[in-house]
């Protein structure tokens, strides 16, 4: 048990967690309860008053073709980034733990890409992956295979998954390289004696001691996916073409501040606090039981 | 069954030589113990045996076979961990199984000889625990019958006992021993504990400083220790040394004085004198060679630790004795059989044991034989 420490005054507890509750009452309760409200509300075509609408919103949502196809999307679009980010992650991580000399550099010099923010990522890749200036368009191009991510939605989705992934490359390589060092190497070289080959000990050793680092990474992963590469899908496609790259964060944008369909906006927020709710949740249930093995 | 030999091994880290050219014959079904203290390269050495460090110098045979380029997997060896090494996410069985499933043995003969070995090691209740549920004893046994599963011709043990706690430390170095005389397999262990060195080994290997100072029977070596550091490491409390030099039998030290031993050998130079703790008898004034006066008494029941100065030249010595007078101030620990009568500030006479000196040369730091 921790010890508790006992405060005399009624007041300086709540002072001292005043900045915190501050920042969510105002960052988020106040956001999400006016969501919330607006979800079921309909403003007129000028703005100049609303009216109580209930469900009708949620309604219409579900009913929306386009909706459906967002959640699709966005189903696709997370599942490759999360997949690609991790896979890259974990090969960096195995290459770098069996690096000594100069592993310190190595570290360094993958971690860079976490300090770059989303939208100038985003940019980054555009630049490279730009149908008619870009390196790679014309690499491809050398190669007989002509890149247009502007009209191809196939084209567009790799793009944006391939950009965000980038983005979270360093943060699963740090956990996952944590994670593989925190293996003890006498359990290698245990399982070497034993007749196992590298990829045999990878499979039967590290891949299962590495779970826990792994599924916690998957949550993570995902949330990511849905919420935080709204920088990266406006900078490269904003959402096209056509619908290709609509994932439902920035159909909440499109809608909501483009398309000024503010009750419909307010609604897919709601569904999206939703679905937070339940990967937080998940991710929670995880941590408390933290043993695996 | 195999036997392993070492020629001139060396090992090297970067440009720090850490083993420096070891010769050992370990003849098939032997039990070889590398002792030494912390740092002198055992493990390293040991590791090069078991294939999982790369052999600067020199070769290693196990059975008729050079083995300094052959993976670990296939030198038909097993080896326990200090740290047991268990699989933390498998169950006790799939633990011992691991190396013989991936050795593709058929399911029937891998439980038989799980069983087999989990009844050797009393396991057989807690097959299908996991490590974590597991006591220390408990896990050490694990990590022997894993090893003991794959039947290979030379066991490697690296400190296998060393996080256990005293008492079951004896009850499995007595088990460690029975279990490889009744395999009969050549088995190499580490330990830096000289009472496990003494008990297990058939052959003890004295290792300093990534050389190996003395390769005997634990006895040769407390008898005949051939070097200081061995006299030294080997016994305890450790032996007493005096240094000075030594001419026509006579030892003469640094401060003038001088010790005339009943026996010393043919040779001059600067020596070390060397007499254990157990070859010093108390005696009655008249016949000590010296007296001693009590620091500390350490009274362990069946025997008695004695530590003091030396006080002075006894009364009664004469020409001839073991004098060690020249010493006084000097510490010395005595160890006696059974209780003793003697507190702290008494003055105690004592006899030095014949064939109780040892003597090495300074430079060398060699045995010098005996005359
Ligand atoms: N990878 C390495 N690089 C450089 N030096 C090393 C390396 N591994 C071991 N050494 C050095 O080699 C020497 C011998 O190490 P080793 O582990 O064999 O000692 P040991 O006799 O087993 O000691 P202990 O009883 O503490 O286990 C030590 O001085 C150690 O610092
Ligand atoms: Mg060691």
């Amino acid at each position: 048990m921790a010890e508790r420490v006992v405060f005399r005054s009624v007041w300086l507890p709540w002072l001292l967690v005043a900045p915190q509750l501050i920042i969510t009452a105002v960052f988020f309760l106040w956001p999400a309860t006016e969501a919330i409200l607006q979800s079921t509300e309909l403003p007129d075509p000028f703005g100049l008053s609303t009216q109580f609408v209930g469900w009708d919103n949620f309604d219409y949502l579900f009913g929306d073709r386009y909706y459906r196809a967002s959640f699709l999307t966005t189903a696709i679009f997370s599942l490759s980034v999360t997949a690609l980010s991790m896979s890259m992650a974990l090969l960096l991580a195995v290459l770098a733990d069996s690096v000594v000399r100069g592993s310190g550099v190595y570290r360094t010099l993958l971690i860079w890409p976490y300090a770059v923010a989303p939208a100038i990522a985003g940019v980054m890749w555009l630049f490279m992956f730009q149908p008619s200036i870009g390196l790679f368009p014309y690499w491809l191009k050398v190669l007989g295979y002509e890149w247009n991510h502007v009209l191809n939605p196939g084209e567009a989705m790799s793009l944006v998954v391939i950009a965000s992934a980038w983005k979270q490359v360093s943060y699963n390589f740090l956990f996952f390289l944590a994670g593989m060092q925190a293996i003890p190497r006498s359990l290698l070289e245990a399982a070497a004696i034993d007749g196992a080959s590298p990829w045999h000990r990878f499979r039967t050793i590290v891949l299962p001691l590495l779970s826990p680092t792994t599924f916690f990474l998957l949550v993570i992963n995902v949330v990511y996916a849905f919420f935080e590469t709204f920088g990266v899908i406006h900078t490269i496609t904003a959402g096209g073409p056509g619908q290709s790259t609509m994932i439902m964060v920035y159909k909440v944008y499109a809608d909501g501040f483009v398309g000024q369909d503010l009750g419909s906006s307010a609604a897919q927020s709601v569904v999206l606090m939703l679905i937070v709710g339940v990967l937080t949740v998940v991710q929670f249930r995880f941590i408390e039981r933290r043993v695996h093995y | 069954m195999a036997a392993v030999s070492l020629h001139d091994v060396r090992k090297r880290y970067g440009k720090t030589d850490v083993i420096h050219g070891i010769d050992l014959d370990v003849s098939d079904g032997e039990l070889i113990v590398i002792v030494g203290p912390s740092g002198c390269g055992k493990s390293t050495l040991l590791r090069m045996v078991a294939g999982l460090e790369v052999v600067t110098d020199g070769e290693i045979r196990i059975g008729d076979r050079v083995v300094n380029r052959v993976e670990p997997k296939d030198r038909d060896i097993a080896m326990v961990f200090q740290t047991y090494a268990l699989y933390p996410h498998m169950s006790v069985f799939d633990n011992m199984a691991y190396g013989l499933k991936i050795a593709k043995l058929s399911k029937d003969e891998i439980q038989r000889r799980v069983d087999e070995a989990a009844r050797l090691l009393e396991l057989s209740g807690l097959l299908s625990r996991k490590p974590a549920a597991l006591s220390g004893g408990q896990r050490q046994r694990v990590a022997m019958g894993r090893a003991i599963v794959r039947q290979p011709s030379v066991f490697l043990f690296d400190e296998p006992l060393s996080n256990l706690d005293a008492l079951l430390r004896v009850q499995m170095r007595l088990e460690i021993k029975q279990l490889q005389r009744r395999l009969g397999i050549t088995s190499l262990y580490v330990t830096h504990d000289q009472v496990e060195a003494m008990t297990l080994a058939d052959r003890l290997v004295v290792m300093n400083a990534g050389v190996a100072e003395q390769i005997d029977s634990p006895m040769a070596v407390y008898a005949k220790p051939a070097t200081r550091f061995v006299a030294g490491f080997i016994g305890s409390p450790g032996m007493n040394f005096i240094e000075g030099e030594l001419h026509a039998g006579r030892l003469l030290l640094a401060n003038g004085d001088v010790i005339v031993p009943r026996e010393a050998p043919v040779h001059s130079g600067e020596v070390t004198a060397g007499v254990r703790p157990e070859n010093l008898a108390f005696v009655e004034p008249q016949a000590a060679d010296f007296s001693l006066q009590v620091v500390s008494v350490e009274s362990l029941g069946a025997e008695t630790l004695v530590h003091g100065v030396v006080a002075g030249r006894s009364m009664a010595s004469q020409e001839g004795s073991d004098v060690i007078a020249g010493v006084a101030g000097r510490s010395l620990a005595v160890r006696a059989a059974g209780t003793l009568d003697v507190t702290e500030g008494d003055t105690v006479g004592l006899q030095v044991a014949p064939g109780g000196w040892h003597w090495f040369d300074n430079t060398s730091g060699r045995r010098i034989p005996e005359a």
